[in-house]
């Protein structure tokens, strides 16, 4: 990487409090595990510090001065995150507890008003359980079929016979990016021949919207769902964009407050979008910060942030490659440019617990099972895999030290 | 940290003891830890007395959790199943000799937990944080 880059690095560096921080034994935390979850920057933890302090109160409700000052961050943070992604309005940003809630909303509200027996869902092989489940289970309770886009083996998705699958299909339900492999689905492929053949196309985004530039318009995708606690956020705040026709058309998910017009003994009208979808208390706090962290990494630049992730990509896929007559297999696309910032991995025979169980050691965090992505696992036949991923703050050190940390393994493990 | 995995666990990671199949047990049990997708089958056959006359086990998994079912099936030759399911984590624990961190205990116990639900002839009771109440 070239010097201004590095500088950049590492300002981005000293945001996160929590890597300054050594580990129990002293070593410096890598943090190869973004993938899961993301570290936060200080201006995200010093925004739920600010809510919490200075203007703690419910929305929509109070008639007072920190009532109304919540209200306003509150809305103002689904402004932000609608600008992030492009939505049209902030109205169709629907604020959700994460990805897996925003999924089960349109599964329930939309699936259960729209599929009927003789309809079709579609999906990848690659699907995270939670973009996985819910369908099983609407195509359970509506009489649909559930159909898969399969994969190579290097977890792109095989698209020959995709017009022929998309018969009979009402809904597309796919990640763009592989949470296990890092492979990249091509959605510009895909979404014109989902809606030429009547279908509604929700992506899931958990994984791409934290490490790419994304316009939900620009996509053309009818429903986006997203977690903030992969991008910079808190955790228990995720959401759903959804095109305002959809969403106007959907009958509410949850309900009960906040959520009505008006409510008599026998009767309810339901509010006007997006709160038509928020039941109860919403996660204010969250949700602010959450709109912090959007601002955060537009500051930083979203097509920086995807080319800092290839040129790590790179680098590591070259720094492994000695270990690689010892037995390390590496998995996903090969080059670094059509992959997002993933690595799975398996060591000769050392099984990947083990593997994080001594990276730890070394301070080096990395995910290690099946990456809730049992199905894709199996086609496999992996038990499981140890998974670096990075982001925005990870260096060139930080896969040094995974590095020297994997030979340390195969000491360890007397691995030739 | 060289000796982080003692020399044992990993004869006993690539050379499992008493690994495969029974062709009639008396009794058998399997599960897996959802977590990391470690699984484990423990197969019994008993004697007139209550006592086990053979064991295997079969599975896929990390060292720590094949090395600690495979110590295990070396232990329980001519155990009664009631003294079976009534062994504690402990013995693991001490069996796999190193520091368990919380997150890898499952994987230490998942053998044991198999094996006392084969004994028992129902799942074993095992909450998260402590060891499995004594029947």
């Amino acid at each position: 990487m070239i010097a201004a880059s590095d500088a950049k690095t590492a300002r981005i560096v000293a945001d996160f409090p929590i890597l300054a921080k050594p580990t129990s034994r002293g070593k410096r935390l890598v943090y190869l595990d973004s993938a899961a979850s993301s570290q936060k920057p200080h201006v995200v933890i010093d925004s739920l510090v600010d809510y919490y302090s200075n203007y703690n109160a419910n929305i929509h409700r109070g008639v007072y001065e920190i009532a109304a000052r919540a209200t306003d961050a509150y809305e103002a943070a689904r402004a932000k995150v609608a600008h992030f992604i492009n939505a049209a309005e902030p109205a169709e940003i629907i604020f959700t507890r994460n990805t897996t809630e925003a999924i089960n909303l349109v599964s329930f509200s939309w699936g259960l008003a729209n599929l009927k027996p003789g309809d079709a869902i579609l999906t990848t092989q690659l699907e995270h359980h939670s973009n996985l489940v819910p369908w099983q289970l609407l195509a359970a309770k509506t009489g649909a079929e559930l159909r898969f886009i399969e994969v190579d083996d290097f977890g792109n998705v095989l698209l020959d016979d995709l017009e022929e699958k998309l018969s009979g299909v009402k809904l597309v339900a796919l990640t763009q990016i592989s949470n296990t492999l890092g492979s990249i689905v091509p959605l510009d492929e895909i979404v014109p021949l989902a809606h030429a053949a009547g279908a509604v196309v929700l992506v899931d985004g958990a994984q791409s919207v934290p490490h790419m530039p994304i316009d939900v318009r620009d996509l053309e995708v009818d429903f986006f769902a997203a977690s903030g606690h992969k991008m910079c956020g808190p955790t228990g705040i995720g959401f759903l964009y959804g095109r305002r026709a959809l969403l106007e058309a959907m009958p509410p998910f949850l309900t009960g407050g906040d959520m009505i017009k008006s409510v008599s003994y026998t009767e309810t009208s339901f509010n006007e979008l997006p709160w038509k979808f928020e039941a109860g208390t919403s996660n204010i706090a969250d949700a602010i910060a959450l709109g912090v962290a959007c601002e955060y990494l537009t500051g930083v630049g979203m097509e920086w942030i995807r080319e800092h992730e290839i040129a790590l990509t790179r680098y590591a896929l070259e720094r492994l490659q000695p270990l690689v007559p010892r037995g390390l297999a590496i998995y996903g696309p090969p080059r670094a440019e059509d992959r997002a910032g993933v690595i799975s991995f398996n060591f000769a025979d050392i099984h990947a617990h083990d593997l994080a169980s001594i990276l730890d050691l070394e301070g080096v965090c990395v995910r290690a099972g099946h990456h809730c992505t049992m199905p894709l696992m199996d086609k496999f036949n992996w038990p499981a895999t140890a998974r670096a991923s990075f982001y925005l703050y990870n260096t060139e050190a930080d896969i040094d030290t995974l590095f020297t940390a994997l030979e340390k393994a195969a000491t360890i493990f007397r691995v030739p | 940290m060289d000796d982080f995995y003692k020399e044992y666990i990993l004869d006993h990671y690539r050379n499992p003891r008493n690994f495969g199949h029974l062709d009639a047990p008396d009794a058998s049990a399997e599960d897996l830890n959802p977590l990391c997708g470690d699984k484990i089958r423990m197969e019994l056959n008993v004697d007139g007395e209550g006592r086990v006359a053979d064991v295997r086990f079969s599975g896929k998994g990390c060292a720590i959790s094949q090395a600690s079912a495979s110590m295990l099936t070396e232990s329980i030759k001519g155990r009664k199943l009631e003294d079976i399911a009534r062994m504690k984590m402990d013995v693991v624990v001490e069996n796999v000799g190193i520091g368990i961190s919380p997150t890898r205990m499952k994987c230490a116990t998942l053998g044991l937990k198999v094996l006392k639900s084969a004994a028992l002839g129902e799942i074993a009771s095992w909450p998260d944080d402590e060891p499995a109440a004594t029947p």
